[in-house]
C-alpha cells in the first residue's frame, strides 16, 4: 500500500516558482528601464521592448504564477484528499512538459515569433504542447480527487478544478489558428493566423484575456488562499459556507466580463455595456473571498505582528480586495473614457499581479518550502520580514506612481483649447511620464530585490535541510 | 457579431456543466457539513520535523535518542 505523498513534483515546482519569478521580474525591471532609457539594451533587436514585453508577461503569469499553482494544487490535493497523486510518471511529465513550454516560449519571443494575441502570443506548435501538458495535469488532478480517501472535497480543490477546466476551454477556443503551411504559405513553418477575424477576433481574444485573469489569476490563487491562510493562521476559514457560495457565484457570472477591455472600440455598444454590467456584478463574489480570508484572522490579529508569512498572505488579500474594486470601477464607461490606454491600466494590473498574485504565492512558498525539505521553518525568518517590506513598499510605489501617471495622461489627451484644438501633443504627454516611470522602476526593482532575498533564503533552507521523501499519509482516515 | 453564435452557446453549455457539478455536489452530500471541513485541514499535521510526517521517522528517533 502506498504510504507517502508525492512531494518530489511539489518541490520541483516550488523551486522553479522562485527561479521563474526572478527571471520574469528581471525582464519587467528591464523593460521599465527601457521606457526611461530606450537605448539601454544597445538597440539589439532580440532585447527590444516589443519582444521582451510578452516575455515578461508570459514569464510572470505562466512560468512564475503557473509553477506556483502547480506546486500548491498538487500539494493541497494530496493533503486534503489524503492520498498520493494518481501517477508519479504523469506528475514528472507535467513538470518537464511545462518547463519545456516555458523555454520554447522564451526563445520564440526573443526571436520575435508571436501570434500577436495578448497573453496568447505563442505559436501553434507550442500551443499544441501546452494542450497535451494541460490534459495530463487535468488527469493527474482529477484522478487524485477521484481516488481520495476522504468523503468531502475541500473547497480549495473546487477552485483548482474550475481553473483547470476553464483554462483548457479558453486555450482551445482562443488559440484556434491555421498554420500558414497548411494555407499554402511559403513563409516560416511556425507562422499561423487566428481562426477569427476583425472584431470577432477581438471579442474572442478578450473573452479569453479576461477569463484568464479570472480563472488563472483569481480562482486558482483563491484555491491557494483557502488552504494556506487557514494553515498559517492555525484557524479555520472564517466561513466555510461563504467560501462555497462565492465559489459557485464566481463561476456562474464570471464569463462575460471580457468586453470591458473593448470599451469605445468597434464592438457593438450593447456588448460593451453587457461587459460593464457583468464586471460590476463581480465585486460581490470577489469581495466574498477577500473578506473570508481576512476575517479568518479575527480574534488572532496579534499574529500579524510577529508572523511575516501571514503578513504576506493577508496583505495580498488586501491588494486583491483593492484591485477587484478598482477593476469594476475602471470598466464603468465614464471612468474608462479617462483610463483606457493610459498607465493607470498597467498600475491596476500590477496591483493585482504583484500585490495579490505574487504576494500570496510568495507567502505560500514560504509555508511550503520548509515542509518539503524537512525543516521547521525558513532559514531566516527575519529575511522573510525584510522581503515583505521591500515587496509592499515596492508595490505601493509602483501603483501610486502609475495612478498619477495614468490620470495625468488621460487628462492631457482629452484637454482641448477653446478653438477645439488639442492642448497637448502626444509627445508632451510622453514627456510628462518620466518622473512616474522612474518611481515605477524603483518600485519594481524593490520587488525584484525581494525575490533575490527569497532565493538566498530558499537556498540556505534547502542546504540545511534534506528532501522529505516523502511525507507519510496519516493512517487514521476520518470518515 | 456572428462570433456570438459560438460564444453564447458555449457559455450556456458551460453554465450547464457548472450546474451539473453543483447538483452532483449537493446530492452527494458535499455540503452537508459546513463546519467540519474547515477544521479538518488544521488537524492534518504537515510539519516536517520531528518524526511527524517524515518517512525517515526511525532515523529521527535514533537521532533524538543520541542527543539525549
Amino acid at each position: 500500500m502506498e504510504a507517502t505523498y508525492n512531494y518530489k513534483v511539489v518541490r520541483q515546482f516550488a523551486i522553479m516558482t522562485v527561479v521563474w519569478g526572478i527571471v520574469g521580474m528581471l525582464v519587467g525591471v528591464l523593460i521599465a528601464a527601457q521606457l526611461i532609457w530606450p537605448d539601454i539594451t544597445l538597440n539589439l533587436p532580440w532585447l527590444s521592448y516589443g519582444r521582451l514585453r510578452p516575455l515578461h508577461t508570459n514569464a510572470v503569469i505562466f512560468a512564475f504564477g503557473g509553477c506556483g499553482l502547480f506546486a500548491a494544487s498538487l500539494y493541497i490535493v494530496q493533503r486534503t484528499c489524503q492520498t498520493r497523486l494518481l501517477s508519479d510518471g504523469l506528475a514528472a511529465f507535467v513538470f518537464w512538459g511545462w518547463q519545456l513550454v516555458i523555454l520554447l516560449a522564451a526563445v520564440s519571443f526573443i526571436f520575435g515569433v508571436t501570434t500577436g494575441k495578448e497573453y496568447a502570443e505563442l505559436e501553434w506548435p507550442i500551443d499544441l504542447i501546452i494542450t497535451v501538458v494541460w490534459v495530463a495535469y487535468a488527469v493527474l488532478f482529477f484522478g487524485t480527487i477521484i481516488k481520495r480517501k476522504t468523503q468531502h472535497i475541500y473547497v480549495a480543490n473546487w477552485f483548482f478544478g474550475a481553473y483547470i477546466v476553464t483554462i483548457a476551454l479558453l486555450h482551445l477556443v482562443n488559440s484556434a489558428e491555421l498554420p500558414w503551411i497548411l494555407g499554402g504559405g511559403a513563409t516560416a513553418w511556425w507562422k499561423s493566423y487566428s481562426a477569427y477575424a476583425g472584431v470577432h477576433d477581438a471579442m474572442v481574444q478578450w473573452w479569453y484575456g479576461h477569463n484568464a485573469v479570472g480563472f488563472f489569476l483569481t480562482t486558482a490563487f483563491l484555491g491557494m488562499m483557502y488552504y494556506f491562510v487557514p494553515k498559517q493562521a492555525g484557524r479555520p476559514i472564517f466561513s466555510y459556507r461563504l467560501s462555497i457560495v462565492h465559489f459557485w457565484s464566481l463561476n456562474f457570472i464570471y464569463m462575460w466580463a471580457g468586453p470591458h477591455h473593448l470599451l469605445y472600440t468597434a464592438l457593438p455598444d450593447w456588448a460593451q455595456s453587457l461587459g460593464m454590467v457583468f464586471s460590476l456584478m463581480l465585486i460581490a463574489p470577489s469581495w466574498g473571498g477577500m473578506m473570508n480570508g481576512i476575517m479568518t484572522l479575527s480574534g488572532a490579529w496579534h499574529k500579524l505582528r510577529t508572523d511575516p508569512i501571514l503578513k504576506f498572505l493577508i496583505v495580498s488579500l488586501s491588494f486583491y480586495g483593492m484591485s477587484t474594486f478598482e477593476g469594476p470601477m475602471m470598466s464603468v464607461k465614464t471612468v474608462n473614457a479617462l483610463s483606457h490606454y493610459t498607465e493607470w491600466t498597467i498600475g491596476h494590473v500590477h496591483s493585482g499581479a504583484l500585490g495579490w498574485v505574487a504576494m500570496i504565492t510568495i507567502g505560500s512558498m514560504y509555508y511550503l518550502i520548509p515542509r518539503l525539505f524537512g525543516r521547521e521553518e525558513m532559514y531566516s525568518v527575519r529575511a522573510i520580514n525584510t522581503h515583505f517590506w521591500w515587496s509592499t513598499i515596492g508595490v505601493v510605489l509602483y501603483i501610486a506612481s502609475l495612478w498619477i501617471a495614468g490620470v495625468a495622461q488621460g487628462l492631457m489627451w482629452r484637454a482641448t483649447n477653446p478653438d477645439g484644438t488639442l492642448t497637448y501633443s502626444f509627445a508632451q504627454s510622453v514627456n510628462a511620464m518620466y518622473p512616474f516611470y522612474a518611481i515605477r522602476l524603483i518600485g519594481g526593482a524593490m520587488f525584484f530585490a525581494g525575490m533575490l532575498l527569497m532565493a538566498w533564503n530558499v537556498w540556505k533552507t534547502i542546504a540545511a535541510g534534506r528532501a522529505v521523501n516523502d511525507a507519510r499519509i496519516p493512517e487514521a482516515v476520518q470518515a | 457579431m456572428e462570433i456570438l453564435y459560438l460564444l453564447i452557446p458555449m457559455s450556456v453549455a458551460l453554465v450547464a456543466v457548472i450546474a451539473l457539478a453543483l447538483l452532483w455536489a449537493v446530492k452527494s452530500g458535499q455540503f452537508e457539513d459546513m463546519e467540519g471541513p474547515a477544521h479538518r485541514i488544521l488537524m492534518d499535521e504537515d510539519d516536517a520535523v520531528p518524526e511527524k510526517s517524515d518517512i525517515t521517522t526511525s532515523q529521527y528517533r535514533d537521532e533524538a535518542k543520541e542527543n539525549k
